[in-house]
């Protein structure tokens, strides 16, 4: 849903703006570590978590980080769920920052490379070991002696 | 008005009083008979031992007029639970019941019903919902005249919105004449009931003794009958305490409860929604307030499998198997808008589970089903609806409303869509398996952003913990949606128990506390309940835990620290973003640190082991094992995660 919503909020950006796109498609310098604070003091965390790892909102980071237009373009106007950051709020510098440091986020480590992960699996849940009754419980809607 | 000749009915106050001091016992005995006067002078003690003997011989459930040697009303209302087959009364004491308890205590023994200490009544209404969650059957809260009301009004709107059965036994004082001046008057009234009678099933105050087990008997019936809910049963506190006259012993029965059928759907009606979803291309089962007890998920297994059709579990309660292939829980969007049928099983909310309103500036509903989308409703959750409070928001109707408990309709329906099932049914149900099938996959890739993150991220929390317990038969009690349905996404769930639902009145407070009830009534079956409470919600109720300690009811109760009430938070930002005002101030009034609050220690004062804060992901593994040690033992542990927000 949240991605097509960005989807449609690029190509109506794409539609109004045309080729000016192409001069900001380059992201503008910016510092990661400083991005990283920003990130949580101006509330981004609330919604993405800390790490931008997604939480209520989308995943952010690690990479692939959207495209810089992509992005900027989506927290100037967004007017949904998440409500948009005007440059009152966070300047162009700023939101600069937070994109360095969403694209600095480290990888995360393979799915595969965590047993915990791994060893997840299967379709089917446990037998019932109890020598009681399983559950044994009466119930809500059924007779009841 | 407790003189009348016609009811059978004692004035204990002037009894006791009367037995007391000569003055006043003039006046009394001028009111009762002669025998009833004799019966009150008989100390209280000298006349108990025959009584437990009496009741012996006289098991209750029998509908058997009473045998003679009961001494005080609170005994007969003691029988009266144990007819009903209450095991427990969880409550915070209060003199308006005293005498009710020490019945319960020392005619009773203490023994079905057994007292269980709470520290608020909020808790003793939440500890009820979570057991019967589990057993199926109510629980007593009993709770202080109007005061006590008060305390538990939101755990009681709670029960009401979640259709649980809990059984409130009021306090009150209802002559004002005997009322003393004080906290007496203050915790008596006329009618309490009527604070919360918006969201109860019903509720009986009954005025002399006689009435008392039929006002027990309705109420439990009005509890545990259709949707469920709560009830309230006010005991007048000189009922509970006067004398039983001998001459109306033989007037008190023991309510009885018989078998209760519920009432499925007709041969006809179900062959016409059989016939509807076989027919349907894209049958979609969508389901609530189903789950209920150990037989609710293998018959729902057994028709999405006759039909192949994608099952959606909106988690009002543990529904369908999280890893089943038909489960299309996460992913459920598409198949909706495309269904042609959807049946909705037990919604307690149709609107919701058809319709989508987004908190944007403007809300325009957005339909969640096709324009073309027959939606049947089958159930009765909506059938205790009540004006008001809660549930009511835009009308959704039901192109076919099929008013049966849809539990006790699986049966025959399933029958009857195996009977028209079509030989492309396969194919339908071979797609949705093959959309499933990465599901886990997909959730391992996710669960691993932010795997080494500080604070610790709710997956890796999640995956830790289920690491530790898949071995075991296990409830979470708590809702999940705060920790991102992680417990759905990388456990296995595949029975009712394996988790409860949620609330249902949004209220916080109730899963540390609801918790604690679904434990004590997991305790026999040898299953570990896992509580992921938010420490708010902890806040709102951290006197349970010392409830676990103290009647040994062994829980692991982990608290997302996310160190605030961050639902909030998201609020107040959103508002702030939304106002174009300033954006690093939402966690005024929202987060709870500055200082931080330190759980294990306050664990560790109400006798509870406890580690914590734990902030580090590599310290997960060794502090739940330990605490798990603990929860083996047979006793409460407290662990303090600092996490994510979600
Ligand atoms: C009795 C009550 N008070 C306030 C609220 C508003 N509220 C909804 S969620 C929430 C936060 C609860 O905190 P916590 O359990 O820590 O969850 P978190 O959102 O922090 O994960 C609050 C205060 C409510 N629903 N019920
Ligand atoms: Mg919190």
């Amino acid at each position: 849903m949240k991605f097509s919503r960005l989807a449609f909020a690029v190509a109506s950006v794409c539609v109004l703006s045309g080729g000016a796109l192409a001069a900001q498609a380059q992201a503008p310098a910016g510092d990661a570590a400083r991005g990283k604070a920003i990130f949580a003091r101006v509330g981004c965390y609330t919604c993405h978590g800390f790490e931008g790892q997604g939480g209520v909102g989308p995943k952010l980071a690690p990479g692939p980080v959207r495209a810089w237009p992509v992005f900027s373009t989506f927290v100037r106007t967004t007017s949904r769920d998440m409500p948009p950051f005007t440059t009152r709020n966070l300047t162009d510098q700023e939101l600069a920052d937070i994109y360095a440091y969403l694209t600095a986020v480290p990888a995360s480590p393979a799915p595969a490379s965590i047993p915990l992960l791994m060893q997840l699996g299967g379709r089917s849940g446990l037998p019932c070991k109890r020598a009681l009754p399983c559950p044994g419980a009466p119930l809500f809607y059924a007779p009841t002696a | 008005m407790s003189g009348s000749d016609k009811q059978p009915r004692i004035e204990r106050r002037q009894f006791l009083k009367g037995a007391a001091a000569a003055g006043p016992a003039l006046a009394a005995a001028s009111l009762v008979s002669p025998q009833a006067a004799q019966a009150a002078q008989t100390p209280a003690g000298a006349a108990a031992p025959a009584t437990m003997a009496v009741r012996e011989q006289h098991p209750p459930g029998t509908g058997q007029p009473l045998a003679p040697g009961y001494v005080v009303g609170g005994d007969h209302m003691t029988d009266c639970l144990r007819a009903l087959d209450i095991e427990y009364v969880a409550s915070c004491p209060g003199s308006t019941f005293r005498g009710f308890q020490e019945s319960i205590i020392n005619y009773g023994g203490n023994k079905k019903p057994e007292f269980l200490t709470a520290l608020h009544e909020d808790s003793s209404v939440h500890f009820a919902m979570g057991y019967a969650k589990i057993t199926g059957k109510p629980m007593a809260a009993m709770i202080h005249g109007v005061v006590g009301v008060q305390h538990a009004s939101m755990a009681i709107y709670n029960a009401f919105g979640d259709q649980v059965p809990v059984y409130i036994i009021a306090g009150n004082l209802l002559s004002e004449w005997g009322r003393r001046p004080g906290a007496e008057a203050a915790h008596s009234s006329t009618d309490q009931a009527q604070m919360v009678r918006d969201y109860i099933k019903w509720d009986e105050q009954p005025t002399t003794l006689r009435d008392f087990s039929n006002a027990a008997a309705r109420c439990y019936e009005a509890a545990v009958s259709g949707a469920p809910g709560p009830v309230m049963l006010t005991a007048d506190a000189d009922m509970q305490e006067e004398a039983i006259h001998e001459d109306h012993k033989a007037d008190l029965r023991l309510p009885k409860i018989g078998r209760r059928i519920p009432a499925s759907a007709d041969s006809g009606t179900v062959q016409e929604l059989a016939t509807m979803l076989c027919n349907a291309e894209n049958p979609v089962l969508s389901l609530d307030r189903y789950g209920n007890n150990d037989k609710s998920i293998p018959l729902m297994v057994e028709l999405a499998e006759a039909l192949q059709a994608p099952v959606i579990d909106t988690r009002g309660r543990m529904n369908f198997p999280n890893r089943h292939p038909l489960n299309v829980s996460d992913i459920g969007g598409p198949y909706l808008r495309n269904a042609d049928v959807v049946l909705a099983v037990e919604p307690r909310d149709l609107f919701g589970m058809v319709m989508a309103l987004d908190d944007e500036d403007v809300r325009t509903p957005r339909p969640r089903i096709g324009q073309n989308t027959k939606v049947v409703r089958l159930g009765i959750s909506h059938t205790s609806q009540k004006p008001n409070y809660g549930g009511s928001q835009r009308y959704a109707p039901a192109d076919l409303d099929i008013q049966a408990d849809a539990q006790g309709t699986m049966p025959a329906l399933i029958e009857a869509v195996k009977r028209m099932a079509k030989p492309n049914f396969a194919a339908r149900g071979e797609r949705i398996a093959n959309q499933t099938k990465n599901l886990l996959e997909r959730a391992k890739a996710e669960a691993a952003y932010g795997w080494d993150a500080s604070p610790i991220s709710t997956a890796r929390l999640c995956a830790e913990i289920w690491d530790q317990i898949k071995n075991e038969e296990y409830t979470v009690p708590t809702e999940t949606n705060f920790l991102s349905s992680w417990p759905q996404r990388l456990w296995v769930m595949d029975k009712y128990y394996n988790f409860l639902g949620r609330s249902g009145g949004w209220g916080v407070g109730y899963n540390s506390a609801a918790a604690i009830g679904a434990a004590l009534a997991n305790k026999p079956h040898g299953r570990v309940t896992v509580a992921l409470a938010g420490d708010g919600d902890f806040m709102m109720a951290p006197g349970v835990i010392w409830t676990a300690a103290h009647h040994q009811i062994p829980i692991l109760f982990v608290i997302h620290n996310n160190r605030g009430y961050h639902q909030e938070t998201m609020h107040l930002q959103r508002m702030a973003n939304r106002r174009n005002r300033a954006v690093t101030t939402a966690d005024i009034g929202t987060t709870i640190k500055d200082p931080n609050m330190d759980f294990a220690m306050m664990a560790k004062s109400m006798g509870v082991y406890s580690e914590g804060p734990v902030s580090n992901p590599v310290d997960l593994r060794p502090a739940i094992q330990r605490a798990l040690a603990v929860v083996k033992r047979g006793e409460p542990a407290v662990l303090d995660i600092v996490a994510q927000p979600r």
